[in-house]
């Protein structure tokens, strides 16, 4: 009993991680339909930000929080760059979009290791998250994992809130809905791709932060995750914040499930077949936008 | 005569085209055959190749081994070099691609005819470079720890085989009364015929395996791996991850509760450079197998480790296989000195019983497996990041690829 309540919370907790690295890509390849491959090494620079930081505020626990916004900044710049530079002329062209950010990450790659050295770098996790909280002698919950969880879950209700409620938010959907029509009620469409992508960027650098208490910190660290979060976001419904929510937590279970009867090679074959037939069955994936352009 | 159908055509021509190119190919062949690839030694340098991944994720390791083959390189030619001749060292890079790795390693030969190569690090890399390396009758020198089980008569391995790594390393928990152990590693051959090994001893010596579980080489999810190795409440765990996957292990590890006293990890790929990386934070008291670390006591690795660090920086550690790569150099300085010419066959056939004052103390050619007699030791991480020596086998260990002096590993090769 305590191994199901066990593998389910590390189920959870990698549905977090995804959830948090497939955030940003939802709202800039889900809303905008931009396929940004350079969206992992916006993860890395929000890594390389909690490094860098670290030299500056040697208390663990302070720079960890300080880095949360200032990656969200870093990345998030970063992305606007990327979009006011490359991205907004090549709207009409997904194929070119894709070739050319897939060669910014590469770029981005070589440079985080031009400046940063190729080997990985080590961060100092703060004492209160490298804990646990034991419930049983045989169930504990590791205090990163949960911070984490906390962080994506902190992510998500914020993103929803700023996409309903702010005027922000409702130009955004706007512009995804009928872009067009957005145009010519007077919204300014390249700002609102600006600031989507702003968002997107640095929610990715909010990952980065988070993966420096799970794994490696390294330049190729975005593109070991950027394949899992196109994932989410496809099979969760593009255009859909909810359908990826979803989608993250299931896949996180069902991997850590079958991983413990089985190995990790299998469990993850099972994730990718269970992703192939749910989008033969849903090729639109979780949930559908309907909108109202002619596209 | 005959009629090429339209059909046929697009599947005669290639072949007829590689009919042609084979045929140039065996042509050279023949010429080798009468006397292999014959080294260039005629100047006043000898050349020697270097094959080392300098991009790719191999890189971080890689990068270390040839910046100490060529320190080893620059020492001897200070001294005088090899038989009154300057070594050039040629640099080329494997870009942690197997078939490029076999692509430079014909090109060392056959291009720049050198007397010698020194390289390679996955055991994937040397496998690949292996029958490039026989068929041309040239010598490749690998410094890595590897899983045995190969005897090549074109290879000197200067690393670790199993019975000089892994070996000690179970003889070492089980001296220290842990009877169970949990095996984690990355999903290659490296690995998997280490554990292979590692069943068979535990099995002739009362050990239980409580599991075993492989990760894809660049996993970092590990949650449910550490909870079952949590799970199987093992009385240690012997690992064999290489790379990115043992940061995110560790971290896994500590968080899970998990700790050195409770349960040590011994591991065989950590070493100081890898410390650095993951953070000590993670390893502190974590044990580890190999042949030297930074701080092995010894006139030689004073030496060694103050030239490296004035060479390549105060803060860059010294590890095993940069030890094995630099001490690779100097023992072919020495085969070839004592065989007199730098001939392939003369200098295979004075290899045995070679030695050279090592860094890691004496080491030995042990010329009917070429690999070399090497000390085992088992070391600790410190709060520092070094690793210190809390076991050695006091004398050096003979190498045994094929582990035929051990009863229990009848039936592995």
């Amino acid at each position: 009993m305590t191994v199901i309540v066990s593998q389910l919370f590390t189920g959870v907790s990698i549905g977090a991680v995804l959830l948090l690295i497939a955030l940003g890509l939802s709202l800039t390849f889900g809303q905008m339909g931009v396929i940004n491959m350079a969206h992992g090494e916006f993860i890395m620079a929000g890594a390389y930000t909690v490094y860098v930081l670290q030299k500056v505020i040697t208390g663990a626990g302070w720079s960890l929080l300080v880095a949360l916004p200032l990656a969200f900044a870093v990345a998030g710049a970063m992305g606007v760059l990327l979009e006011f530079l490359l991205i907004r002329r090549l709207y009409a062209r997904p194929l070119d979009t894709l070739l050319v950010t897939w060669g910014v990450s590469l770029i981005l790659q070589q440079l985080a290791r031009d400046i940063f050295g190729a080997p990985n770098v080590q961060t100092r996790a703060p004492d209160a998250l490298t804990g646990n909280i034991k419930i049983t002698d045989d169930l504990v919950l590791s205090n990163n994992r949960l911070f984490i969880l906390a962080l994506a879950l902190l992510a998500v209700v914020a993103l929803t809130l700023v996409l309903r409620f702010s005027s922000l938010g409702r130009r955004i959907r706007a512009v995804v809905q009928n872009r067009d029509l957005a145009a010519v009620s007077g919204i300014p469409t390249g700002r609102v791709d600006r600031l989507t992508f702003l968002i997107g960027s640095g929610l990715a650098g909010v990952a980065g932060v988070a993966l420096t208490l799970l794994g490696p910190i390294g330049p190729t660290m975005g593109t070991n995750v950027i394949i899992d979060a196109f994932l989410v976001v496809v099979a969760g419904g593009i255009g859909h914040l909810k359908g990826s929510v979803i989608v993250a937590f299931a896949l996180g279970t069902l991997q850590s499930l079958v991983e413990y009867s089985t190995t990790v090679s299998v469990a993850k074959v099972g994730v990718f077949v269970a992703i192939v037939a749910f989008l033969q069955w849903r090729p639109q994936g979780l949930f559908t936008l309907r909108t109202r352009s002619l596209a | 005569m005959l009629d090429i159908r339209g059909r046929w055509k697009g599947v005669l021509l290639p072949l007829a085209a590689i009919l042609a190119l084979s045929a140039c190919g065996s042509k050279t062949g023949e010429n080798e055959s009468t006397g292999g690839a014959v080294a260039d030694t005629s100047g006043d340098t000898v050349k020697v190749g270097l094959l080392n991944s300098l991009s790719g994720t191999m890189a971080i390791s890689e990068v270390t081994v040839r910046d100490s083959i060529r320190l080893a390189v620059e020492e001897i030619n200070a001294a005088g070099g090899v038989l009154g001749k300057k070594i050039e060292p040629i640099s080329e890079d494997g870009a942690s691609d197997w078939p490029t790795f076999a692509e430079k390693a014909e090109k060392l030969i056959r291009e720049d005819k050198v007397a010698a190569v020194f390289g390679c690090w996955t055991s994937a890399s040397r496998k690949a470079v292996k029958p490039v390396f026989e068929e041309n009758k040239a010598l490749l020198f690998y410094p890595v720890q590897y899983e045995g089980l190969e005897q090549s008569p074109y290879i000197f391995y200067t690393g670790a085989t199993t019975n000089q790594q892994i070996v000690p390393g179970l003889d070492y928990l089980k001296s220290q009364g842990k009877t169970s152990v949990y095996l984690v590693g990355s999903d290659y051959v490296f690995p998997r015929t280490a554990n292979k090994i590692i069943k068979a001893y535990a099995a002739a010596n009362g050990m239980t395996v409580l599991g075993e579980d492989y990760a894809p080489l660049g996993s970092t999810e590990f949650g449910t791996i550490v909870n079952k190795v949590k799970a199987s409440k093992a009385s240690a765990v012997f690992n064999t991850l290489n790379g990115d996957s043992n940061v995110a292990f560790f971290k896994e590890y500590k968080s899970a509760g998990l700790t050195a006293a409770t349960m040590p990890v011994v591991s065989v790929s950590i070493a100081e450079e890898e410390v650095k990386s993951i953070g000590t934070q993670y390893l502190d008291g974590q044990l580890t197998a190999w042949n030297y670390y930074q701080t092995t006591p010894g006139a030689a690795n004073d030496k060694f480790v103050k030239a490296y660090k004035a060479k390549y920086g105060q803060d860059k550690p010294t590890s095993d296989p940069m030890e094995a790569a630099y001490v690779s150099v100097y023992l072919w300085k020495a085969m070839v000195e004592k065989a007199g010419k730098f001939d392939v066959a003369a200098v295979k056939s004075a290899s045995d019983g070679v030695t050279f004052e090592a860094p890691e103390g004496l080491v030995t050619i042990d010329g009917a497996t070429q690999h070399i007699y090497k000390t085992a030791r088992i070391g600790k991480v410190g709060p520092d990041g070094l690793i210190t020596e809390v076991w050695n086998s006091g004398q050096p260990v003979k190498p045994d690829p094929y582990l035929k002096g051990y009863p229990w590993a009848t039936g592995l090769s």
